[in-house]
Parts: C-alpha cells; structure tokens; sequence
C-alpha cells in the first residue's frame, strides 16, 4: 500500500508521518504520533471519546483520515495543561469527581474545551446540549455537567 | 484498637487517580505496544446456530503481513474455558471452546484467528477465512421448547431451586392470591473500553504474562495457570487502566486465551483489541429473564408466601460465572420484606444468543422489577397503598440480623442490621409523597400523563471469606498499600489511602496503592460484588494498624515513652497532646528498621506489615428509590422528572465516591429501564451492534437525582461498619421506573417488560385506549 507523507501540527509541534491512506486521524495520533490520550470508543462517531480539536473544531478523529488532516492544526487532551498548571476544564473535571475511569475523559475534556472557546457564553441547555454530544458509562453526567459550568466561568475571566 | 481518628475517613477528599487521566497519560490497554508484537484479530460466526462444514484460510495466511491464523485444530491442546469457582459437573459439557469445534451456537462466536504484523491487515485478512456452515434451528426465546445444545445435551442445561415452608398449603388456603408475569430485557454493561488483551511471554524469565487483566486477576491467574499447565510463578497478570468494568470486563474470555496461546508459541507480545461491533456481539450479555410469580396474602396484605418459576436466558454457553445470576436470583428475590413461605424454581436456558453473565447487580436489577411489580399488584388487588403494602412486610429492625434458609454466592442469607421502615420514610419526606400526591393528581386532571412510583431493595456486598493487604512505609515515610483488590474506575486507590491514612495517621496522599497485579502479593480478590470496599479496606485497615504498633512500640523505646501515650500526626509520632515536643517520624523508624540498621536490635527488618480481614457472612446495604415520570401522549417517551434515591451505606469513607457510584449506577439502570436491549431477529442475527441501535443514556437522557446517603446502620461484621456501594444506584431503577409509568397510566400492572420502549408503551396505551 503507498504511504503517504503528511505534516500535522499537534499541539504546537509539526509532525511529518507517513501512513496509508486508510489510516484514521485517530489511529495516527495513536499509533504514529504516541499520543494515546484520544480513546476508541466506538469508531463509528457516536461515543466521541476520540474527539480532538482541528483547526478550532470538535472531531471524531475516529471519522476523518489522517490525510484529511494534512497541514491542519490538531489539539490534544496532551496539550491541554501549560506545563503543570492544569487547563480551568482539567481542574474542574478533578475538583467536581467528572472523572471515574477516565476513558471518555479526554473526549469530554476536548469536546467542551472547543465548545466553549466558540461560544464562551451558553446557557444551561446548551451545555448539555453539547455534553450530551458524547457517551459516559461511569459517571451518570451530573458531575461531568458540574465541572463544565465550572469550567465555564473560569474560562470567561481568563484572557 | 488504639488509633485516633485523623478524618479522613468520611471525608470526599479528592481522588489520587485523576491526574494521568485528564491529561491524557492514562495507560489503558490499548495504550500499551511491546516491540514487534502481532496484532490479532477474531473471525467470528456469522451463524447463530450451524455445522462448521469447511473454514478456508488459504487467502488469508496468503496475505502479506500475516504470520499465521488458527482454527480449532491448531489448538488441540487447549480445552474449554473453566468455571471460575471451580468445577461444576453438570454443566461441564456446555463450556464454550476457545475457538468452535464442529458448531457455531451464536453470531459473533470465534471461530478462527488472525495473528498479523498490523491490526489493519489482521482485519483484511479475517474479511479472506471463508467459512461454511450448515444452518441448523435457532433457539431465540428460553420459554420455547427445548432443543439440543449438542446430541444428546438439552438446552435446558440446568433447574435450579431454592426455597422454604410450604408454599403449596399457603396458597391453598390464602385470602388472595396475586400473579404476574413479567419480563427484563436483555441488556449489559457495555463500558466505553471494550476489551483488549496483550500476551506476552519473556523466554528470558520464562513468565508469561497477560496485560489488560481486570476485576479478578488472581483469579484469573489461578485458572490461567491450570489451563496452561504452568507453576504460580511462571504466569502473571497486569492489570492497566481499565475503561469501566460493571462486572463485564475481567471475566475469562475466548480472547485472552488465546493471546496467551500465541505469545507462548510466537514467543513475544500478542496484542488484541476488540472493536465495538464485536463488543456488542461477543461480550457478556446480561438480565434476560421471564418469570411467572405469585403471592399468597391475607386481607392486610401481607406476604404468606411466594412462588417464582423463571426461564433465564442464558444464550449459547455458560459463561465463567456458570448459573451465578440464576442463582442470586433465587436467593435475593425476596428482598428486604417478610415471606412465610417460598418456593424459587429456575430453568437455566441455552439459547442461540450471545452468553450471558453478570451485570452490575445481578439478579437484583431482575428481582427487584419482578417483586416490586409483585407488591404493587397486590396493592392494587387489596386496594392499599403502596407504601402501605410495603410497611406492612418490610423486616423491622429489631429482626436483625436477619437470617432465611436461602443462600446468595454460596452464602446463606443473613442481612446485617438495617432500619427499612425508617429510610423509606426518609425517602418519602424527601420527595414530599403526600404533597406529590395532591400536585399530580391535578396535573392529571389538566391531562398530562404523570405519576409516581417507587421501589425498595435489599443489595449484598462484601462477599469472604477473607482478603489481606500488605502496608510498607519507606525511609523517606512514603506509604505503599499492596492489595490484590482491582480498580474499574470507581476510587479505589483513593477509598485504600483514605482507610490507610486514618489508622496509620499520616496524609492519604502520602500512599501509593497497588492493585491488579499478582507479581506483587499472592492472593487477592479483585473488585466485584461490590466487595472491594468491604474486603480489601478492612485488610488494609488491619494492615496499617499493625504497622502502626510496630511504630509505636519503636518510637516508645527511643523516646522513652509508654506507646499508649503516642499519637502519630501527619506521619510523625509524637507524646499525645504534645506537638511541639520530642518526635520521630516514620520515615525516620524506617530508618532505624532497615535489615542492618543499628537500632533495630532483634525486631522484625522493615516497618511494614500483612493484614487480613475474615469473614463469615456478606452484607447488606439497602435502600429506595422514587420516580417521577411524564409520559408524552405523541413519541410515547417517558421523562423521568424527578428521582430520588435513598441508600444505607453504614458508613461512607467517601461520601462524593459513593454518590458517583449510585449517580452513575442509576444512568445505567435508566438505560435499561427505558433505552437498551439487545436485540435479535428470527434467525439470530444481533441487530443491536452499533451504538446507533444500542442506545445508552446521554446527557439528555440522565435527570438530577436526589441522593440521600444514610449512614444509620453500620454493618455489625466488620470494624470499619462499611457495606458495599457499587450496585446500588442501579438495582432498582427498573422497578421504581415501571411503577411510576403504571402509576402515570394511572393502570397498576400496565408494565410488564423492560425497557419500556416507545413502541413497548404505545402498545399498552393503545389497549388502555390512552394513547
């Protein structure tokens, strides 16, 4: 199979990989980038526990090829802390016990994160709305709603 | 015990497990790669029921990048897969092989593996196995006739009876008698990590090794190491961050064994990673239960006796927990109310579906739904409440303990200590029943579908007989815990410092907690039955307390004090009340304990210690729980407004903890109550094998719940008073569901199946012409 010769840049850093067409973003970050935070949860974008940020947008990178990505700009859960200061979401997802056993986690952390640098101001139903966008076996989402609302305010006093 | 509490027990301090999963440094198993390991992939039946007549791999092993693929004769030396609680003779001819032999019994079944340097071209390769199979009759329902599982072998594998007094002579006799006829939907656990497995073998020291172990290694390890005929020493399991366990993930599957099976012959690492498809076809199924269920009551409504015969849906094959969920379900039917007489008979059923086990309450869920239907319908034949009804049989505490002649994991029944009248009057001020009643009936009259309904249960945890922990401080006074316990996620490393750091009296992030890995204690049991907090912390809790004498008694000499007049605050031990006086600190004894220390004088090398924990009886935790529904006339949709869930713990060591556990329990039993099934057309064929058709509760779906974590009867049995809470929040969510739609069709008994599906209800609603 010929591979293909794509640059990313994931979390500020550009990455050159080569990978066969039929090669999911997922699969690449994984697999080609050892970034194994993004998860498989279904591969068929309903769980949304793979769910990355390009280019400013929420994605299934379990639905889009590696190739799609090519010269794109990729957020990972990796690239969420600055160093060791945990991100406002990271910090309240802990503080709020949003997290059990952590699988969908980072899905949920990159899905809000993304969300709410669009729309830095929503109201209680959009932002279940939008947490309602990924699964959750463990924690039933009320501390998951907790923390994002939490998270919300944080991040509208940060600059 | 001369500990001084420190506070931390009882306290929602926050957990140790969080950091590496928010920032994406979690290790699950798919997370883990050795150098130059195979990846493997499972070509599965496509039949539900047939003859192997041909399996053609040619094509397959052709392609580049395979290393081999094998069907059952290539593993001739590897048998079925074993009970975990050891041999059961009966059903010993219906254990599932690693691979089918001759006949496939469901969709999904494994019939060939493919080993590949890629898990890509692992699945190109399994798309290449052309198998044949000669359909045969499908079995799709456990109250059909039977049919043979192989020449000679009904399907019916088992009948399993528990029971008491005789009942015949009840019913003969009784003011009333009551039946229903009711069914739960077949449903799982289904965590958002499927199931993967490494195996790996190291000819360097000869071990074998297995990643991606979850809830019962040691177990696990047993059988493992019997069916691979290798010492204790020579096969190890590691367990990694495991993606949600609800008593699916863990158990012996075709999978892991073969991983095993390949390293050791491959010689090097075997990856497996299942997809979700396969997940949902090939994982333990769970709850599939018909019964038929009467009582014999007087004129106040109290229970003289139960009869109960149900047909539990096995599917193809026993799995390793064999009749376990048949059984429970026989001794925990009765729940938390008084019954004169009782009579349980099972048909434990194979049918052409995917095997079933255990799911988070097991056999609770499916009882719970079945008696608290049966209380409500007799409430409405003797037309008293449903509180009342409840009243009048629930076991006061004055009772307590409270033993029946019915055994639960091979366990005689005995619940503990509990006040069941007090904390259902508990649930109903926080729901304000009788206000509740008054604001309902008004919205009926305005004609809105609303009702109210409730359930209450008695759950068991805390399952011995025995389970130990080891404590070891270390010269700079950092803790490590040892446990054979298993963390699904729940908090477990954190519920181990909390009770380590009390009894110890240093801070609970001091401690490290191992657990999930035989290489480092030899006997553990894992987390399931909601044991984990009972068993295991009671085993560190003794642990810590014997390091802390040795500490003591140490310090005593060297500061020249009793050890009664020592405390230890914040890891250093100090004269009781005097803080600012002579001290040493842990670390510092640890020091002073090392094999060629100078001081140490005689006394035992290390300051560490094993502690165990022994029991005879589980116990009993126990609870309500109250729905408030609405139902939409159109989509027929039931909206759950409000819910409310009661639940006596005995005592929380951390309360937020236990509130995730029943939060995230009840999402799973909404799930089941309203949204999940799997399930099956005619022929056998899975139509539930994506998430688009397996529909679990999203944000949307989950209403606020009112948590009321009661700490009034501490459990008798263990010193710490702890019971369980893992299984709690989902136990009767079904059964408070089902009354409160009943409730809302103002029709008691309208219910008689989970999930009360759209199309379920518009089909009651038609016939109640309330559509």
């Amino acid at each position: 199979m010929t591979k293909h010769t794509i640059q990313l840049t994931i979390n500020d850093q550009t990455r050159t990989i080569s990978i066969d067409a039929r090669k999911t973003l997922l699969d690449a970050l994984r697999e080609d980038c050892n970034l194994t935070g993004a998860h498989a949860g279904c591969e068929h974008g309903v769980c949304g526990a793979c769910t990355v940020i390009v280019e400013g947008e929420p994605v299934r990178s379990c639905l889009m090829f590696a190739v799609q990505a090519q010269g794109k700009t990729i957020r990972t859960v990796e690239g969420l802390a600055q160093g060791s200061a945990l991100h406002p979401m990271q910090k309240a997802f802990t503080e709020q016990h949003a997290v059990q056993c952590g699988y969908c986690t980072p899905g949920f952390l990159m899905l809000t994160v993304a969300a709410l640098e669009k729309t830095p101001h929503m109201d209680d139903e959009a932002l279940r709305e939008v947490v309602a966008s990924n699964l959750c076996r463990c924690t039933g989402y009320e501390n998951i709603l907790a923390a994002v609302r939490i998270a919300a305010d944080d991040m509208r006093r940060r600059p | 015990m001369n500990a001084k509490p420190q506070g931390v027990i009882g306290q929602s301090v926050q957990r140790l497990e969080d950091r590496p999963l928010i920032i994406g440094k979690g290790m699950f198993v798919g997370d883990i790669s050795f150098a130059h390991q195979l990846h493997m992939r499972i070509v599965r039946s496509t039949s539900a029921h047939g003859l192997i007549k041909r399996i053609d791999a040619q094509a397959a092993r052709a392609l580049p990048g395979v290393h081999a693929v094998w069907t059952a004769q290539d593993i001739p030396e590897i048998g079925p897969i074993d009970f975990r609680e050891g041999k059961i003779e009966k059903l010993e001819p219906y254990r599932q092989p690693v691979l089918a032999i001759d006949r496939v019994r469901y969709v999904g079944e494994p019939v060939a593996a493919i080993f590949a340097s890629d898990a890509y071209i692992a699945e190109d390769a399994a798309d290449l196995v052309e198998i044949e199979i000669e359909d045969l009759p499908v079995i799709m329902d456990a109250r059909a006739a039977t049919g043979d599982f192989a020449p000679g072998l009904s399907s019916e594998a088992a009948i399993i009876t528990q029971g008491f007094g005789d009942t015949a002579s009840v019913f003969a006799t009784a003011y009333a008698v009551v039946e229903i006829d009711v069914t739960v939907g077949r449903h799982s656990g289904v965590p958002l990590e499927t199931r993967g497995a490494i195996g790996r073998y190291d000819a360097a020291r000869d071990v074998l090794e297995l990643h991606g172990a979850a809830k019962v290694p040691h177990k696990n390890k047993e059988t493992l190491a019997r069916l691979f005929g290798r010492p204790a020493a020579a096969l190890h399991l590691f367990e990694t961050h495991v993606g949600g366990g609800f008593g699916v993930r863990g158990e012996i599957y075709p999978e892991d064994i073969l991983v095993l099976a390949a390293a050791l012959r491959f010689g090097g690492a075997v990856k497996w990673i299942e997809d979700r498809r396969e997940h949902l076809m090939a994982a333990n199924q769970s709850r599939e239960q018909h019964h038929k269920t009467r009582a014999a009551v007087d004129e106040k409504g109290t229970l003289l006796a139960i009869e109960n015969e149900f047909w539990h849906d096995q599917g193809a094959y026993p799995r390793t927990h064999a009749m376990r969920v048949a059984e429970t379900t026989c001794g925990i039917l009765p729940g938390p109310y008084r019954v004169g007489a009782y009579k349980a008979l099972g048909h434990y059923r194979l049918t052409n579906k995917t095997p079933a086990a255990t799911y988070r309450a097991p056999g609770r869920y499916e009882t719970n739904f079945v008696r608290e239907r049966l209380l409500d319908a007799i409430a409405a034949k003797l037309k008293i409440s449903r509180i009342d009804v409840r009243k009048q049989n629930l076991i006061s505490s004055d009772e307590m303990p409270y033993a029946r002649p019915l055994c639960v994991l091979e366990d005689d029944v005995s619940y503990d200590s509990g006040d069941y009248v007090g904390l259902l009057d508990k649930s109903l001020k926080a729901i304000k029943w009788d206000e509740l009643q008054g604001e309902l009936a008004e919205r009926r009259k305005r004609g809105e579908l609303v009702g109210v309904g409730l359930a209450t249960f008695v759950e068991k945890s805390g399952l011995g007989p025995t389970d130990g922990a080891h404590v070891c401080v270390d010269t700079t006074g950092a803790i490590e815990v040892i446990t054979g316990g298993a963390s699904v996620g729940q908090g477990f490393e954190t519920v181990m410092a909390q009770v380590c750091a009390e009894a110890l009296g240093v801070d609970y992030r001091n401690i490290r907690v191992v657990h999930g890995r035989t290489d480092r204690i030899d006997f553990g049991i894992g987390a399931h039955a909601s044991r984990a907090t009972v068993m295991t912390a009671n085993a560190v809790h003794a642990a810590a307390l014997i390091v802390r004498e040795k500490a003591l008694s140490f310090a005593a000499e060297l500061l020249q004090s009793d050890a009664a007049m020592l405390d230890i605050i914040e890891g250093r031990v100090i004269r009781r009340g005097e803080s600012e006086g002579p001290s040493i600190t842990l670390g510092e004894i640890a020091n002073h304990l090392r094999p060629a220390a100078k001081l140490r004088r005689g006394r035992e090398p290390g300051l560490s210690a094993d502690g165990w924990f022994d029991t005879d009886h589980q116990v009993y935790p126990y609870g309500n729980q109250i729905a408030v529904v609405s139902i939409d006339r159109e989509t027929c949709a039931v909206n759950v407004e409000q819910y409310v869930i009661a639940y006596d713990i005995g005592r929380a060591i951390n309360p937020v903890l236990v509130r995730g556990q029943i939060l995230g329990g009840f999402a799973q039993g909404l799930g089941g109550a309203l949204y999940e099934e799997f399930l099956y057309d005619e022929r056998g064929e899975p139509l539930s094998v994506t998430f688009v058709d397996y529909l679990m509760p999203t944000a949307n779906e989950v209403p606020n719940v009112e948590v009321i974590i009661a700490e009034d009867a501490p459990s008798p049995r263990n010193p710490l008073g702890i019971k369980g809470a893992g299984e709690s929040g989902i136990a009767a969510v079904g059964a408070a569901i089902a009354s409160a739609v009943d409730d809302a069709l103002s029709s008691p008994g309208a219910v008689t199946q989970l999930p009360i599906t759209p199309q379920r209800l518009k089909k009651i609603m038609n016939r109640l012409g309330r559509a």
